[in-house]
């Protein structure tokens, strides 16, 4: 059994993981046993950041990955950020980059801009 | 002077909810005042995602969720005034001045005080050492990298566990800084348990636990600093310093209720919170005057705030609608073992529709508790709650029928209980 505290909202459950069957006790939601078994088998994050952006009221624009992506990704998709450069007029949901290092998330923007 | 209705104090998360709220309760005269140049308050930084589970059953971001209530605002007739700071409120008259208008005077029927909290800084913890930059709130510097594009330190030490210095250490992380160390005085973490997994954990980020600063090394940046193992007392021990080379040190040891007008209007605060007194309609002891979200006290979860705002949104509009209402017969709520505090501290036992949710916090970590709500000797309600931390803020709802059992004021406590085999 492998212990985990589960991230998928702030009331952090107390996971308790078999890794033989990827059975999941100790969650409160069906997304909760999803992260327990994924955690095991394929741990995913939503990566968050920000990128710089010209003609808005910030020099900096709050992007997020649409969904999860392996965890094992996330600097590979900061170096992609990092080199990247939005322009306003941007819309709170717009997608930015698509299918960022092939992971099948898109990057979108998290605010109007 | 401008006469309105409503005057909201804030446009953050709290400010946002609770006007929404008012106006959709009837009362269409509302002016929210915001010293930022835009609405949305502390989320616009909180870049993370995680926060809207409870109150739109989706993950979004800070931003996101702040630009939903933006958005709901914008439906509205609501007046936003923006780059506006409120130096005074007098018998429910607005003292503010802004680039725009220069001095300028609001008189309302009702105000609702949203006005946040700030950082704890180094003053207070009193971090002994060299007094060379480098040093910053956690928030501060989260303000630097998400909002303005800097980065301020590329190696780093975070004194505190609390939340923001958790998602700091990541967010630096990932932009290319190297956190060396996360420093809590406390045997236990300040923030969420998932932040300590997906922030810390999860980029092998050693956290030392009974662990304070001793010492900041550097006169014009720093250079270094050094940390100590704490007794039971707090009182740092010899032979347990430990070095680390690093240009920054970040501090996420708390937030203060900024409550300099609440004082300044002569509202009574609770020493506990350091936010108003409230009733259930979290109206303060000033009649008409109402508080809601972290100047009140400081929370976890946005979505708790905004619950807590639009119940003072409602509660000032049926204030304004019903041209002041009577306020019934005070019952309080009175802390119990192992709980540090409540909100409300008091309701009126007349008003209480279904029931009544109460917020506090626990003193110490408990595996297994429950919650008891007693009166007069008499057991009210117990709620059976595994995992209980002084870092996770409660909630109890405890309904009408139950409540009307009570004899006098109440108490809640947090009783341990033993597991059964």
């Amino acid at each position: 059994m492998k212990e985990l505290v589960c991230i998928v909202c702030p009331r952090g459950c107390h996971l308790q993981v078999d890794e033989n069957t990827l059975e999941v006790i100790g969650n409160s939601c069906e997304k909760g046993a999803e992260y327990g078994k994924n955690e095991i088998s394929n741990p995913l994050r939503t990566v968050t950041a920000s990128v710089a952006v010209e003609g808005g009221i910030h020099p900096r624009l709050a992007v997020r990955t649409n969904r999860a992506v392996p965890k094992g990704k996330m600097f590979e998709i900061m170096n992609v950020l990092h080199s990247f450069k939005a322009y306003s007029p941007i819309k709170r949901g717009d997608v930015l980059i698509e299918n960022v290092c092939n992971t099948g998330a898109d990057i979108i923007a998290s605010r109007d801009i | 002077m401008i006469n309105c209705d409503i005057a909201v104090i804030g446009a953050g998360p709290a400010g946002l909810a609770a006007a929404v709220a008012a106006y959709n309760a009837g009362v269409k005269d509302i002016i929210v005042i915001e010293r930022d140049k835009e609405a949305g308050g502390i989320l616009n930084q909180c870049i993370h995602n995680g926060f809207g589970l409870h109150r739109f059953g989706e993950e979004l971001s800070g931003p996101e969720y702040a630009g939903r209530y933006i958005d709901m605002l914008k439906e509205t007739d609501i007046k936003l005034k923006l780059k506006t700071m409120v130096l005074s409120i007098d018998n429910k008259v607005i003292s503010a001045v802004s680039e725009e208008n220069g001095f300028e005077q609001i008189k309302a029927k009702a105000i609702i005080l949203a006005m946040g909290c700030r950082e704890r800084n180094r003053g207070p913890i009193s971090v002994p050492g060299d007094r060379g930059s480098g040093v910053f709130s956690a928030g501060c510097a989260q303000r630097y990298l998400n909002i303005e594009g800097y980065l301020v330190g590329k190696r780093v030490v975070i004194l505190g566990s609390g939340d923001i210095g958790l998602i700091m250490a990541r967010r630096m992380t990932l932009e290319g800084a190297k956190v060396l160390a996360v420093a809590e005085i406390m045997p236990f973490t300040n923030g969420l348990s998932r932040n300590v997994a997906q922030c810390l954990d999860d980029f092998g980020i050693p956290l030392y636990l009974s662990h304070t600063v001793t010492d900041v090394i550097g006169d014009g940046r720093i250079e270094g600093i050094v940390i100590s193992q704490v007794d039971e007392s707090m009182k740092p021990i010899k032979g347990t310093e430990k070095r680390f080379d690093c240009d920054t040190l970040l501090l996420s040891v708390g937030l203060v209720p900024e409550n300099e007008l609440t004082r300044g209007a002569g509202i009574e605060i609770d020493p506990r919170t350091n936010g108003a007194i409230v009733g259930e309609d979290m109206q303060t002891n000033e009649a008409g005057v109402f508080a809601c979200g972290n100047v009140l006290h400081v929370h976890d979860l946005v979505d708790y705030v905004s619950a807590e705002s639009e119940r003072a949104g409602i509660s000032a509009a049926r204030f304004v609608l019903s041209g002041g209402a009577e306020r019934g017969a005070q019952t309080a709520v009175l802390n119990g073992s192992n709980v540090s505090y409540t909100v409300p501290q008091h309701f009126s036992p007349e008003k209480i529709e279904k029931g009544i949710d109460i917020f506090f916090r626990v003193r110490k970590k408990i595996r297994l508790g429950e919650i008891r709500v007693e009166s007069n000797g008499i057991k009210l309600a117990g709620f059976k709650r595994e995992f209980l931390a002084p870092g996770e803020m409660q909630k109890i709802t405890v309904p009408k029928v139950l409540l009307d059992r009570a004899e006098g004021d109440i108490t809640v406590s947090a009783v341990e209980i033993e597991e059964a085999e």
